[in-house]
Parts: C-alpha cells; structure tokens; sequence
C-alpha cells in the first residue's frame, strides 16, 4: 500500500536540516545534494517508507555519503525517520551518523562515506535486479546512484562506468551532483564541465541540467535511453562560492 | 546434461565445476569474474547458459567485488573469483565495505596461493591474505588441501550464507581428509601440530622423520578456528606435556597468521608456540613451488628442524 503524502516543500526540508545544523545555514556538501534528493523521492523514485524491503522498489544508493543532512532530511519527510531522531544526529545513540549505515536504517540502501564504492555497488544491483527478473507494474525497478564531481577521482567509478556502458545496463541511472570541487577537474570538448563526456563515451546517455531546477531535473531523469545507461549530471554552485 | 563422474585434476577445476553445477542449478548464484578462469572450461559454456549471472568484468578487481556486493544487495549469492592478490590485496577496502559493512554475504574464491606460479615473482604471491582476511569480522577461511576438499567446501560454501574465503593452490596432499574443524590424524604424546591444507603431507613425513611421538591435526578451515578441538587435542597428550604444552603451527601462508587463535584457545594454560608458514621478508626469487618452499623452510626437511629443536 502506498503511503499518500502532501507533497514535500523545500521550506520544510530546510526546516528539517535545521533541525540537525541547529540554524538555517548549513554545509555546501550537504545543500548541493537537497535539490536532486527533493525530486528523486518526491517526484522519481517508487519507493514507500511503509514498504522499505520491496524487492520490486526502486534503489537509491547515496555513494556521496559526506554531507548527509540534506539525506536524512528528505528521508525524514518521506517517512522513513521520524523527524525527533534528526536533533542528536552523529550522537552515541543515534542511527543516524556522519556517514550512512544501512544496517540501522530501513530505507537507506547502502551504508558509504568512503569515495567510490556506491556506482560499483549500483552496477552489481542493477545486474542482479534483471538477473532476477524483477519487475513492476509500471516497468522495471531502477537503481539511482548519487555520486559528486570530486568522487569520481576514485577510479572504481570508472571501472563501473566503462563496465556498465558496455552492458547497456538501461536500469541504472548515475546522478552526479556537480559542485566543481574536483581539484584536477574534468576537462571536455563537447560539454560544458566534460564530466557528461566520460559518460558518453563509455556508452551512456548523459544530460546535464541546472541542478536547482526541479522541473530540469525530473525531465532528464525521466528520459528515455533505449538500452543504454542514464547519467545526469546536475550542475550547481561551486563548492567555494 | 548427462552428469559424469570425474574427479577433478586441480582444485581451480573442481572449483570451477563446482561453482558451475551451482549456477546451473539455482538461479540466485552467481559468478563474477575479473578475467581471470574467464576462458577456462566449463566458464564459457556456462557464461552462454546464463550470460545474466556469469559476469566477467574485465581486468577491474574494484569492480568484482563492487559487483559481487551489489549482486548479494539485489538478493543473489555471488561467487566471486580471481588470483589470490587481486582477490583479496588489491580491492581489500571493497572486501571490508561493499560486503562486509554492508553486511552482505559471498563466496570469495581465490588461486595462486602464496607462490603458486614460483617463477611469477612478486606480484602473484600473496602470503598475506589469510592474515588480511582475518582482520576483518564474520568471514570463514577455508585452505583445502585436496581437489575433492576443494570440491566439497565450495559447494558447501555456496549454499551457506555469510563471508567465505576459499583459497585454492597447486599444492595438495595424497589424499583427502574431510571435517568440519580440526581432525586427528595421528595421535602422540608429546605436543601437537596442526598442519593447515597442503601442509599436511610435509608435516607428516617431517614428523615421521623427527622421531618424535607427537599428535598431527588437519584443518581445512583456519577461521572460525576449532578451539574445542585444539583443547581437546592438548589434553590427550601425556600429562606432563598437557600441562604446559607446545603447539606447533604449520602453515602455507604467513608465519604466525594463528598466533591469535591458538593464544585464545590456550589462554587457561601455559603452552608454547612455534609457528611456521612463509617468512616476512620479501626473498626476490623465482624458481619452482619446491625451491620456494625449500627457502621458506616448509619443505619437509625445514619443517623437520623445526619440530626437532622445539
């Protein structure tokens, strides 16, 4: 059964985030991620906080896992944390840390914080998701995974872009927030950051998108792309600004 | 399929055999593949059966296991496989996070040993992974030392749950010795040896040779390490060595990787350890699976002096 909600307003995710920064002001890392995490869980994702072990929901794997109020923010409005639990965030018995941990929170699909691990982790899930042949009424479930323009220094992320391309793993979906905080950057011809080029170049679709419009984000999330992997590369303000 | 009976040559064959009656016949395993036993029968007709659950990545370990983790997060088994350093050295924090710290079970099945391939160097020894295994919480560490030990305890493992290392070698004993912990093979009086996989069959001719009256235990499993039965063992020998007694260790891998079990196990009584396995030095030298181990002191000679001037 689907838990019906009002539809989650930034004024009440900055409402919830304050409740873990103690003011308004919060991290760049934590604010890069809000405006994607709000359309994935309000507008993309089938997922159901009354339901969290659905083998036929969507997966969101946060691999960005640094900076994860704007998570537990988003999480709290959808039902899956009670909203009382963010005040004594990273304390000794809370669930919720600097760093995710799956194992203490129903709903959270990997436990990260260590660069590089979520987009290999999504490449094995959406592989073994077909290798099941899970599907869903509308379709077959997705796995979305988060990383930033600074994680994919590690070079697993590359293993798995190269490895998923050629798969033409069209169920996963790689959403990289892009903050230019990658110290070497990512130099391109053909787009703006060159981050989308690493992508197409393996085989993937990728878009980039204002990543602060809401309605931009969805779009590109919702694209179509055949048989091959989708990367949307969300570009917001720079780190330092 | 007609099933046919044949005993496996090399423990990487019973393996890969086994691993692929397994794939064959329940649809939540997988393999996962970095290239390496990619073209060795029966992984390509296999991979042609069930090209969803025969993954071979290419030349990327991170990804293995990154792979083999999200594999186990989507509810499959995943049978992870490569050479013994790029299973377990090179994506080590994979092994510790993408299964461990998401407390996801796999079967992580590793060749080459400790010098496998003597002229290799280097780069495909990897005498240290049972030790680095071990630092890591909940996995089983299985060294068989016989192709149809390997046979049996990949099968096993594969329909267990949990973390399980299986490390396979060229090197094996004439005979097979199956048990859940550790097994009697000869009883003594004086102290006791524990002899891990293929060190068995060294151990017993070096023991014979020392002419002394000593018991010899076999394991196949090193993690969780029998505590019980090392005990029990201990308190079999002639009262005056029972009471404070010397345990010997003889491993194929890092001198001392069961240091810390064996102290446990013994840790209500005085005893003495000797433990032998490689050396910590790094020696720089090719040649054959005997010359390495003739210079690491796990031939049967080398073995021998040990056991005697304990």
């Amino acid at each position: 059964m689907t838990t019906v909600r009002p539809p989650v307003t930034t004024d009440e995710l900055r409402r919830l985030m304050a409740l873990m920064t103690g003011d308004e002001k919060h991290s760049a890392a934590a604010t890069s991620t809000l405006d994607v995490l709000h359309v994935l869980y309000g507008r993309v994702l089938r997922v159901d906080a009354a339901d969290p072990a659905d083998p036929a929901r969507d997966r969101f794997l946060l691999s960005k896992g640094h900076g994860p109020m704007a998570y537990y923010a988003v999480l709290a409005a959808h039902g899956f944390l009670d909203p009382t639990e963010l005040v004594d965030w990273a304390g000794p018995g809370s669930r919720l840390g600097l760093h995710p941990d799956r194992t203490l929170i129903p709903g959270v699909e990997i436990g990260s914080g260590s660069l590089g691990h979520g987009l290999p982790l999504a490449v094995g899930t959406a592989i073994g998701l077909r290798a099941r042949r899970i599907t869903r009424p509308d379709g077959e479930p997705r796995v979305v995974v988060l990383v930033g323009d600074a994680e994919l220094d590690e070079g697993s992320n590359h293993e798995a872009i190269a490895y998923a391309g050629r798969r033409g793993l069209a169920n996963l979906t790689a959403v990289v927030v892009d903050n230019s905080s990658a110290t070497h950057g990512w130099p391109g011809t053909w787009s703006e950051t060159g981050l989308a080029e690493r992508f197409l170049a393996e085989g993937w679709r990728a878009i980039t998108v204002d990543g602060r419009d809401h309605d931009a984000i969805e779009i590109a999330l919702d694209a179509a792309h055949d048989d091959r992997p989708l990367a949307v590369v969300a570009r917001v303000e720079r780190k330092d600004s | 399929m007609t099933a046919t009976l044949t005993v496996p040559a090399t423990m990487r064959e019973a393996f890969l055999h086994a691993a692929a009656d397994a794939v064959d016949g329940d649809e939540r395993v997988a393999l996962v593949l970095a290239d390496i036993s990619a073209a060795a029968d029966p992984v390509p007709a296999l991979a042609a059966r069930h090209p969803d659950r025969v993954i071979n990545v290419g030349i990327r370990e991170q990804l293995m296991v990154g792979v083999g983790g999200g594999l186990a997060l989507a509810g499959l088994r995943p049978v992870i496989h490569s050479y013994a350093p790029f299973a377990v050295e090179r994506p080590f924090e994979q092994l510790k996070l993408d299964l461990g710290h998401q407390d996801s079970g796999a079967v992580l099945v590793s060749i080459g040993a400790s010098y496998d391939v003597g002229g290799g160097g280097r780069t495909h020894e990897a005498p240290e992974d049972v030790a680095l295994i071990d630092t890591l919480p909940g996995w089983t560490v299985h060294v068989p030392g016989h192709p149809e030990e390997a046979d049996r305890l990949v099968r096993d493992a594969i329909a267990a749950q949990g973390r399980i290392y299986v490390r396979l070698s060229d090197a094996t004993n004439a005979a097979p010795h199956h048990g859940p912990g550790l097994v009697t093979i000869r009883q003594g009086s004086e102290g006791v040896v524990v002899a891990v996989g293929p060190m068995l069959d060294t151990v017993l001719t070096a023991v014979a040779r020392s002419g002394r009256d000593l018991s010899v235990l076999y394991t196949t499993t090193p993690r969780p390490f029998d505590a019980a039965g090392l005990r029990a063992a201990v308190d079999a020998l002639a009262p005056e060595h029972a009471a404070a007694p010397t345990v010997t260790m003889v491993e194929p891998y890092l001198a001392g990787t069961s240091a810390r079990v064996v102290a446990e196990a013994l840790a209500d009584r005085p005893h003495r350890q000797v433990m032998l396995g490689t050396r910590r030095e790094e020696l720089h030298r090719y040649g054959t699976r005997a010359d390495h181990d003739a210079a690491q002191g796990l031939d049967a000679s080398g073995v021998c002096e040990r056991i005697w001037s304990s």
